[in-house]
This record gives C-alpha cells, sequence and structure tokens, in this order.
C-alpha cells in the first residue's frame, strides 16, 4: 500500500487503512456467527478457556477494588458524619465504572493477549493455511468460537467482579469499620436504579466484550507470520485495547448521564 | 475428477510480488494419474506455485485450471468444494498442535462428515496404518520428529480421499532412511489410491526416482520440462548446470541486486 510521504499523513492514513480492514474483518467474523452458534463445543470450550480461566484474578481484583473503595470512601464520609452511604459510594462506583473498565483491563491483558498469540501462532505455524486447504474455514473455526466466547465471557466478568467488590466494601465498612449493616444495604437498594447504574454497566460491559475481542481477533488474525510478529500483535491487543477500554469509557459515560 | 487428461493446468500465468514479477508468463500441465515434479533453485516461487494452483494466491493474469475449473474466478464455496478434492502437504507439516496425532487425522472427517464414530476411528486407523504411524496415535504434534510429523501430515491429507495432493518440499532435512521412505510413500499413495502427485523440491536425485514428468522452474519461466530420462540426456548449459549442480552458469544463486561495487561505495541504500 502507498501512503502519502508526509509523517502525520502518513500515520493518520496508515489508522484509518487499519480501522477500515479491521471493520472487513469484523463484518466476516460477524457474519460467520450463525454457523459458529451450530457448533456450541467449540464456543463452550472457549468460554472456558478466556472466561473460567480468568475467574481466580477477577475475584480477586473485585475483592480488593471493593475494600478500597470502602476505606477510602469512610474515611472521607465519616468527616461529614455520612457513612451510612458508604454502600452507595462502593456500589455506585463499581457498577457504573470500575466494574466494566478495571474488568474489561484485566480481560484485555489475561485473555485478549491469549487469544491474539494462539491466532498469531497458528498462522506462523501455517495451521491455518492448512485449515483452508483442508476446505475448513478458520474464521468459522478458530476465530468465530473465540470471538463470541469474549463477547459472552466479559459482561458476566464484569458482574462477577461488581458482586464481589460490593462484598468487599461490606467486609470492610460492616465488619472492620463498623458501618450498619442495614444501611450498608437499604441504602445501595434504595439509591442504585436499574436502568440507570445496573444497564449502564451491561452496556458498557458488552461495548467492552467486542471490542477486547474484536481487537484479539484481529491483531492474531493479521500478525506477520515470525515469532516477532506474533510478539507485537499480542502488545498491540493489550496496548489498544486497554486504551479502546478507556477512550470508548469516557464517550458511553458522556452519553448515559449526561441527562441528570 | 478424472474426465481431463490435465488435472491442472496453466498457461500464461503472470504474478508479482510487489513490483517483482516471481512468474512471467508461465505455462505447465500436470497429467491425471501421474506424479509431476516441479523443479528450481530456492525462491524461484515453488511454494508459490503450489498456492496458486489451490487458489490461496490469485495471478495478476493468465488462466489456472484445475479439472477444468477456472481457480482464481472460483467463490469461496466453490473454492472449499474443490480444494476437499486436493490434499496439501506443508514443509513444516502444519499440524494442529492443540490435537494429538488421532485428532489430527480426524479432524477434516469431522469438520466435512457425520460419520459415526466407529467409522472415522476405522478410517483414521488406515490412514495411520498406510504411513506406519499407528502406534503413534496418542502422541501429540510436538513429540514427534520432523519426518513423523510429515507422515501424519500425509496421512492428514489423504483422509477425506483427495483426487489430488501436493507436496511442498517432502524431503527437507529428512535422514536417508525417512528421505527414502518419503519417497516410496509418494509412488505408492499414487498408485495405490490412483491420485494425481505434484511434488515441488530442489531434491533432485529422489525425485527422479519418483516422477513421471518435470518441470525445472527459474527466473519466472519454465526452462525445461520432460520425463526424468529426457533430461538427465538434455545437453543445454541450463539443465546441465541444475542436474549436476555446477556452480557456474545461467542458473542465478543470487537474488536481484545492483552491483556489489555499487553496495560497497555505499551509493544507494
Ligand atoms: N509473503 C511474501 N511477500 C513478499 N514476497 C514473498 C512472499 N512470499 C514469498 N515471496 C517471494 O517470492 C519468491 C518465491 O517464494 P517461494 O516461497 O514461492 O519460493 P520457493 O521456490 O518455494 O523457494 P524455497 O525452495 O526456498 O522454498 C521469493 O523470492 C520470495 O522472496
Ligand atoms: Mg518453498
Amino acid at each position: 500500500m502507498k501512503l502519502p510521504i508526509g509523517l502525520q499523513h502518513g500515520v493518520l492514513a496508515g489508522l484509518l487503512a487499519g480501522i477500515g480492514s479491521a471493520t472487513i474483518f469484523l463484518l466476516r467474523v460477524l457474519r460467520s456467527l450463525p454457523l459458529v452458534a451450530l457448533r456450541p463445543g467449540l464456543v463452550v470450550r472457549q468460554v472456558y478457556l478466556v472466561g473460567v480461566l480468568s475467574l481466580v484474578i477477577i475475584m480477586i481484583s473485585g475483592l480488593f477494588v471493593g475494600m478500597v473503595l470502602a476505606l477510602q470512601g469512610y474515611n472521607n464520609l465519616v468527616r461529614f458524619g455520612a457513612e451510612e452511604s458508604l454502600g452507595v459510594i462502593v456500589a455506585l462506583s463499581l457498577m457504573r465504572e470500575l466494574g466494566p473498565v478495571v474488568a474489561a483491563l484485566l480481560f484485555a491483558g489475561r485473555s485478549g493477549s491469549a487469544v491474539a498469540a494462539e491466532i498469531g501462532l497458528m498462522k506462523a505455524t501455517d495451521q491455518l493455511s492448512a485449515m483452508e486447504m483442508m476446505a475448513v474455514d478458520p474464521i468459522h473455526r478458530v476465530v468465530g468460537p473465540r470471538f463470541l466466547a469474549g463477547l459472552i465471557s466479559l459482561p458476566l466478568l464484569v458482574a462477577i467482579f461488581t458482586t464481589l467488590g460490593i462484598f468487599g466494601g461490606y467486609v470492610i465498612g460492616v465488619q472492620l469499620l463498623g458501618v450498619d449493616a442495614g444501611s450498608y444495604w437499604g441504602q445501595i437498594e434504595s439509591a442504585a436504579s436499574f436502568r440507570e447504574d445496573v444497564l449502564s454497566g451491561i452496556i458498557k460491559s458488552i461495548v467492552f466484550g467486542l471490542l477486547i475481542s474484536w481487537i484479539a481477533v484481529f491483531q492474531g488474525y493479521t500478525a506477520t507470520a515470525t515469532a516477532e510478529g506474533v510478539s507485537r500483535a499480542t502488545t498491540q491487543t493489550v496496548v489498544i485495547s486497554s486504551l479502546a477500554v478507556l477512550a470508548l469509557d469516557f464517550v458511553l459515560t458522556g452519553l448515559m448521564f449526561s441527562g441528570d | 475428477m478424472t474426465q481431463h487428461d490435465n488435472l491442472v493446468e496453466l498457461s500464461r500465468v503472470r504474478f508479482l510480488r510487489g513490483d517483482r514479477p516471481i512468474f512471467d508468463g508461465i505455462d505447465l500441465n500436470v497429467a491425471a494419474g501421474s506424479v509431476t515434479a516441479f523443479l528450481g533453485p530456492s525462491g524461484t516461487g515453488k511454494t508459490t506455485l503450489l498456492r496458486l494452483i489451490s487458489g490461496q494466491l490469485r495471478p495478476a493474469s493468465g488462466s489456472v485450471r484445475v479439472d477444468g475449473q477456472e481457480v482464481p474466478q472460483l467463490r469461496r464455496k466453490a473454492l472449499y468444494a474443490l480444494r476437499r478434492q486436493m490434499g496439501m502437504l506443508f514443509q513444516s507439516g502444519a499440524l494442529l498442535t492443540d490435537y494429538n496425532v488421532f485428532e489430527n487425522i480426524a479432524f477434516p472427517l469431522r469438520e466435512h462428515t457425520d460419520l459415526p464414530e466407529s467409522l472415522i476411528r476405522h478410517l483414521v486407523l488406515m490412514k495411520l496404518e498406510l504411513v506406519g504411524l499407528r502406534g503413534a496415535r496418542a502422541l501429540m504434534p510436538d513429540e514427534l520428529s520432523g519426518g513423523m510429523a510429515r507422515r501424519v501430515a500425509l496421512a492428514r491429507a489423504l483422509a477425506l480421499d483427495p483426487a489430488m495432493i501436493m507436496y511442498d518440499e517432502p524431503f527437507v532435512g529428512l535422514d536417508p532412511i525417512s528421505k527414502g521412505m518419503i519417497v516410496r510413500l509418494v509412488r505408492l499413495v499414487n498408485d495405490a489410491l490412483g491420485l494425481t502427485s505434484i511434488v515441488v523440491t530442489h531434491d533432485l536425485e529422489d525425485v527422479l526416482q519418483v516422477a513421471d514428468y518435470c518441470y525445472l522452474i527459474s527466473q519466472g519461466k519454465v526452462m525445461a520440462h520432460g520425463t526424468p530420462e529426457a533430461l538427465r540426456a538434455d545437453d543445454s548449459p541450463w539443465v546441465r548446470q541444475f542436474m549436476r549442480g555446477e556452480p557456474d552458469g545461467p542458473v542465478q544463486f543470487h537474488y536481484p541486486a545492483s552491483t556489489y561495487a555499487e553496495d560497497l561505495l555505499g551509493e544507494r541504500r
């Protein structure tokens, strides 16, 4: 591909060309999904690899994030005598922002990188070409199930992260610092709304799941077929997904919470 | 797949990598039922040729016909239907590293058929027996030697009973015993299963034993073709040089470049 000579033009044109080919690739993957859905076994295996195996890191992180939130929140709230609101602070922060964003960042590092490396390595060792020569489309057989598994797994992981975080807040706030258990849970129940808080978190987690899965399979599939190419695809997956998650979180928050 | 005399026909095929022509109007035919060898120095585009025949690459111009079908014009579905009739042996073997030997050979059967497990087992063991690796069925690809991996890949390429099989450098890096075994397998498989075989190699002695017909390819062109006997007797300088492995002659060993003096003087990068 011939790009304009100037550096800015080069970078911009390269970026646009990259987004363009990634979009065409995404459409191919999306078109394969009905066929992929007919092979639930393949998807379940990938959900296990990208989702279930991420459970430990997601649960531990969720717990600690919730505990830290409670510590920080309590120290500030107690100055205004408002420590009963601790539950709301912890729960809303987790549901709206920290749950989707932190879980997505962890997911990109733990699973996105693994998917990109695996597909890239299959390409570098001619396994994808071999499948094509056996009249098996690698988009159906390899890419589709991994993409779908990411899409399914991240929202569930976010839910688990958030739940564990709220529990971590309870352990620190109620058990350790002596906030009343009734007001911790009661305030969450009365202040958190389904549409605003739960739904916004779900939407974010679905968008992030799509984004990370897309970036990971695209980076792997288009990796240069060398050891260095695979390592670059892995790094790029984590870097691009992390930046994209943070940027898109800002946009989504702006869209969903600008009304009130 | 046998109604045509020539299973594969290439005419006036041009193929470019960037601005560099790899093939500049190449013509060749592979007779149905034969073992045909494509010989040529490293980097002339033998692997590229196989990828053109199997539709993984498209020529800039010219016609690539397999079994009477124009490969570059096939839609994905028709191309995949054609590929079910082709087996290809990659130089590396390209076994699926997640699966053991048995599952690798069962893979195309499972993907393309609904055969019951007992029949799949039967078919897989039959192909493994053919390549002498029935005992290795539980091994993972990383536990195989290079020669074993290639034999497993051969068994996998044969799993769907293709009409044609392409071998990319099947003899490279093998000890003499394994090499002799692969040479014999190529012939055995071709005759016993009634296939058409294409063998890509630069290993002259072995392929001359097994091939019915050879094409010598260099600099984007077919330099000579004929039966092994005819090529041995050919005394054009190019063929002589290649057949005897002489360093000096018309065959280029160097990748195209500016003159060495210019590079030494640092006038160009
Ligand atoms: N992906 C690619 N991009 C650009 N050029 C390529 C690519 N693959 C191969 N080439 C070029 O095409 C030419 C033919 O390559 P090919 O792999 O077909 O050679 P070959 O005859 O199989 O060589 P060998 O005997 O060493 O395997 C080489 O000169 C190589 O530089
Ligand atoms: Mg080659």
